[in-house]
Parts: structure tokens; sequence; C-alpha cells
């Protein structure tokens, strides 16, 4: 069963002149953590508000939990947990003034459906008393999921819930999410941290307001055709920049302590023109392809027609 | 990179209350590096940047910015260094280019050389046709680079960086960091703050700050072969899931 579907959505701004989301169709199902990913006005955000009920579609239908966005908002508002991008709790209320707020407002109270929240309550209790905009980032992240989870919502909508968050916290968030679908929540959720992509079930890769593909991360990468390298050398700034200047190089990128590079010309050729370079310590190997890759590829594709046109 | 160091801390501590927001912390930048502090929420790193900023007075210890005491002339610091954050950078209201009008004015240049840097700064991004365009109405990614050449306009001779790539997606952090590149190579020493781990990669040495002390100094392929891991994420994570506190 499916607890979102979208058909044909459109959304536009500034009357019908930016146009944000174009003819999106995708569902997902029950249970499933759905992986949004693009880059800064892709849309991601817009069909978070289209789905949470806070916009209204120009074009096309959507369903969250089988109610209609449109015309059963009250209904879809029941059964969702959103947290939006920008911190949107109490800044002036506490820790617990706040959850008790969220609480209140669903008609239901902190202990009713503590079990949820209890892993993430149990760290921001000795803050309890805290004002909300005193809190560290990682803390507010955690005050926001509770909030979002404190009426035991049936699909959750995280909107980039991790970003300025540690790699510990993210960790845990994770963790948490897995639970959470084992309990049969639904998770749409967006990111800019690609190894959280990778434990999604499925990814959207949004750009333009486009969706360009959907598949699970393992399908995504498989979908990255051509050999891709990892390059490494003593100084790494000038073999970015002599990589970038050769006639060989389709596209090169730093990725952690390597440079990747794909190549219109030959593994030989390519190797040649780095020893006449003059590196004598270089490191150079085929490597598999991560969803990093797969979004750097879709991005550099899109800048190339751009300035071809 | 050279020998010069730019800074220079001995055992700098601040404490608000009972609590140590930074510890006892000792390290050299030197010029044309690219430093990267890194550290859970919490740990201190925004406590030990203002500092270094000249807008934070130290509890104890020692340090010097681009060659001037953090205690004594907190004012001189602030003329000779540049300034950015995720949160905080360009006025939204604001224009591009009165953006780089209002950060050159601010920093001294004179009105020729704020109009060759508006050319230069405009160029350089690609933003010609945005020039006149608010810069609320721009993408974070390009805000975000924006927001580096301007807080370098006056050519300082340190930048200090805190999490200027949050949220900003895998393309374009990869063009920021080329303009992070670019300024180290021209001698800017670069201190940044990140919490992308294969960003502490591009770092010449990196820091990992836990409950407000240092933990860990050294190149990333140091570290890595120090704890014997294959990634920084893997070293961060040994080194901050012992951390007691979690909140600043």
């Amino acid at each position: 069963m499916s607890a979102i579907t979208l058909e044909h959505i459109t959304k536009t701004y500034n009357k019908g002149t930016i146009v944000a989301v174009d003819d999106v169709s995708f569902s997902i199902e029950k249970g499933e953590i759905f992986g949004l990913i693009g880059p800064d006005g892709a849309g991601k955000s817009t069909i978070f508000r289209l789905l949470t009920t806070l916009l209204l579609p120009d074009k096309g239908t959507a369903n969250v939990g089988g109610f209609d966005v449109v015309k059963d908002f009250k209904a879809i508002r029941g059964i969702l947990g959103y947290m939006p991008g920008k911190f949107s709790l109490y800044q002036d209320l506490t820790v617990e003034e706040n959850l008790e707020f969220f609480a209140t407002v669903f008609d239901t109270t902190i202990e009713q459906n503590y079990d949820l929240i209890k892993d993430i309550y149990v760290q921001l209790e000795p803050f309890k008393d805290r004002r909300a905009g005193k809190l560290s980032g990682g803390m507010k992240q955690k005050l926001a999921l509770c909030c979002a989870l404190i009426h035991k919502p049936e699909i959750l909508f995280l909107d980039e819930p991790t970003t300025g968050v540690d790699v510990v916290s993210r960790r845990e968030f994770w963790d948490m999410l897995k639970r959470y679908k084992q309990q049969g929540i639904t998770i749409l959720v967006s990111t800019s941290y690609m190894d959280e992509a990778t434990l999604c079930d499925r990814i959207g890769l949004i750009l333009g307001g486009k969706m360009l593909s959907i598949a699970s991360p393992a399908d995504t990468i498989k979908a990255y055709a051509e050999t891709l390298y990892a390059v490494k050398s003593k100084s790494m700034y000038k073999l970015l920049t002599d990589l970038r200047r050769f006639e060989g190089t389709a596209n090169c990128y730093t990725f952690g302590e390597y440079l990747h590079l794909h190549i219109k010309c030959t593994e030989t050729e390519v190797k040649k023109f780095l020893s006449d370079k003059g590196y004598d310590d270089l490191e150079f190997k085929v490597v598999t392809p991560t969803i990093e890759d797969c979004f750097i590829r879709l991005l550099k594709d899109k800048d190339e027609r751009r300035s071809s046109n | 990179m050279s020998e010069e160091v730019v800074i220079k801390t001995n055992k700098l501590t601040k404490r608000f209350g009972d609590f140590v927001a930074v510890d006892e912390i000792t390290f050299d930048v030197h010029k044309g590096e690219i430093f990267g502090f890194l550290g859970a929420n919490g740990a201190g790193k925004t406590t030990a940047m203002r500092m270094l900023c000249g807008l934070s007075t130290p509890t104890s210890g020692e340090a010097t910015v681009a060659g001037f005491d953090v205690f004594k002339e907190p004012e001189e610091i602030k003329k000779n260094i540049g300034y950015m954050s995720q949160k905080f950078s360009l006025y939204e209201d604001l224009s591009v280019l009165e953006n780089i009008e209002f950060y050159g004015g601010i920093y001294g240049l004179t009105n020729k050389e704020i109009k060759e840097k508006s050319t230069e700064l405009t160029e350089k991004l690609g933003l010609q046709n945005e020039a006149k365009k608010l810069v609320r109405s721009l993408p974070l990614g390009w805000k975000q680079k924006l927001s580096f050449l301007v807080a370098i306009v006056h050519q300082p001779k340190i930048v200090f960086l805190d999490e200027p790539t949050g949220g900003v997606d895998p393309y374009m952090r990869r063009e920021f960091w080329d303009l992070i590149y670019d300024a180290a190579d021209k001698g800017i020493t670069i201190f940044v703050t990140t919490h992308y781990l294969d960003e502490a990669e591009y770092c010449n040495r990196v820091t990992i700050m836990v409950d407000g002390k240092i933990e860990a100094l050294d190149s990333p392929g140091g570290l890595r072969e120090k704890f014997g891991v294959a990634t920084i994420d893997e070293v961060f994570y040994k080194l901050a899931r012992e951390a007691k506190r979690s909140a600043d």
C-alpha cells in the first residue's frame, strides 16, 4: 500500500514565472524511508510543503495516508509529523513547554506516547527548563524530532533534519529512523549528506523541479556506467588543477583523500600525461562510484547543458 | 604554506561560570595553511573561534592572531581577519553589489577598489546577471560562495569559516572548496569548521575537539594512521563518542 502518491504535481511561484515543481509523479510505500536528494532550489522543500498541506499545487493530485492534500488537509495534518528545514519551534518556550504545546495541539499528552520519544528525550531532559532558542544545533534538532513525533504520526516529513549536526548525532538519528520504520512509520527525508542517502530504501534525485530518477541506492550506483578512477599524490591541489586542464578529462573533483576522475581518453593517455608532468608518487586506481559521484555527475551534466545552450 | 606562524595559542581557556567551554587549548597555525577545526556540536569550537576573532575575552591562557594579542589588541585582530558563518554572512535585503560595497566600505577599501572588487567578484562567481538582485533570492550555495569572497575582500591574513558549507549540496560544496584552495594558494590562512568529514581531508591539518579539549591534531593522513582507520569519519566517531557533554 502506498502511503504517499503524487500524480503530475506542478507548483509555480511568482505568477507562474518560477516553476518549483514540474509535473512530478511518484509514490512511497508504507514503512519506507524515501530520500529526496537534490541541489539547493531543486524543489525539495516545495514538495514537503505540498505534502504537508501548507501549499496548494497548481496542477496534479497528491495523497497522503489515503487523504487528498487539498480536500482532506485537516485529516492529513492529524497523521503527519513535520520537521521543516528551518528550526520552527517556539524559541521563547522551554524544551518541556514546546513538547507540551505540541502534544496539546494534537489532543494528546507527553505520557501517552512517551515510548516513541523516550530514547531522544532522555538526552534532552537535563535541559528541559532551557529555552529552545538557547539550545545547541544538535539539541534543537532532537527537540524538533520529539515535537514531530509526540502525536504518534503515521508519516514523518523530515526536511534536512541533520544539517549542522555532527557525525555521532547523525548516526544516532538514523538509528532512530530505522526503529520508527520498523514500527510502520513512513518517512520522507531530504539531506545534503550522501552517506545518509545510502541509508534510505529508495532515493529520488531531483533537479530543476523534475524527478530524474527513483531507485534504491544500489541501483542508482549501478546506473553509473563509466569507469571512475581515484587518484592521489602528495600535492593534491596541483594534481587537481593539472587534471582539470588536461583535455582527456571529462570531470575531476576532490573526494576525501583522493581525487575522483572520469576520463574521455584512455587510461594510458592520462597516465602518460601525469608522468610527463613529473608525478612519481602517484596512486591511480579504479573505484566503485558512490551516491555522491552519481549526484556530482548529474549536476555536471546539467552545468554542461546550460553552458552549451 | 610557510613556517610563519599566524595563530598561536597557549592553554587558551574560556569559562562561563562553572562551565569550561574551552579547556587549555594549545596549537599553532601557519601562513597559508588550511586548518580544519572539527568537533561535535557543543565541543567548544564556536567559543574558541570567537576568542580568536577578538569577539570574546579568554578567561586564561595566551593567544596571538596575525601577530596581535587577543587580550590587548582585539580591534587590531578584527581588521586583519575575515569571518563568515553558515548563520550570518550577508544582508539578505541588500543586492549582491550592495553587499560587496557595504563590506568593502567597512573594511576601509577606497571607492575605486570597491568598484574593481565588485567586477572581479561577480565575474569570478558568474553572477553578472544577478548583481542587482537581492541576496535573498540566491540559492544557498551561491550565497555562501559570495559570502566567502566578501569575507576576504580586504585581503585579510586569516579567514575564519564557521560551518560555511552547512546544508550545501555536494556539488556546490566542491565549488566552495575551489575558492578556499585558491585563497590559501594566495597566502590567506584558512581556519574552518565543518560537519562534512570528507572536507577534513582537504585540510593540511585537522584538530578534533572533544568537551573543550583538543584530543587530536595532525594531518588527515597522520590521524587515519594513528587511529588505524580508513577515514576521518571513523577517527571522529572514535573520539566524539566518548564525549561527556552534548549541549552548549
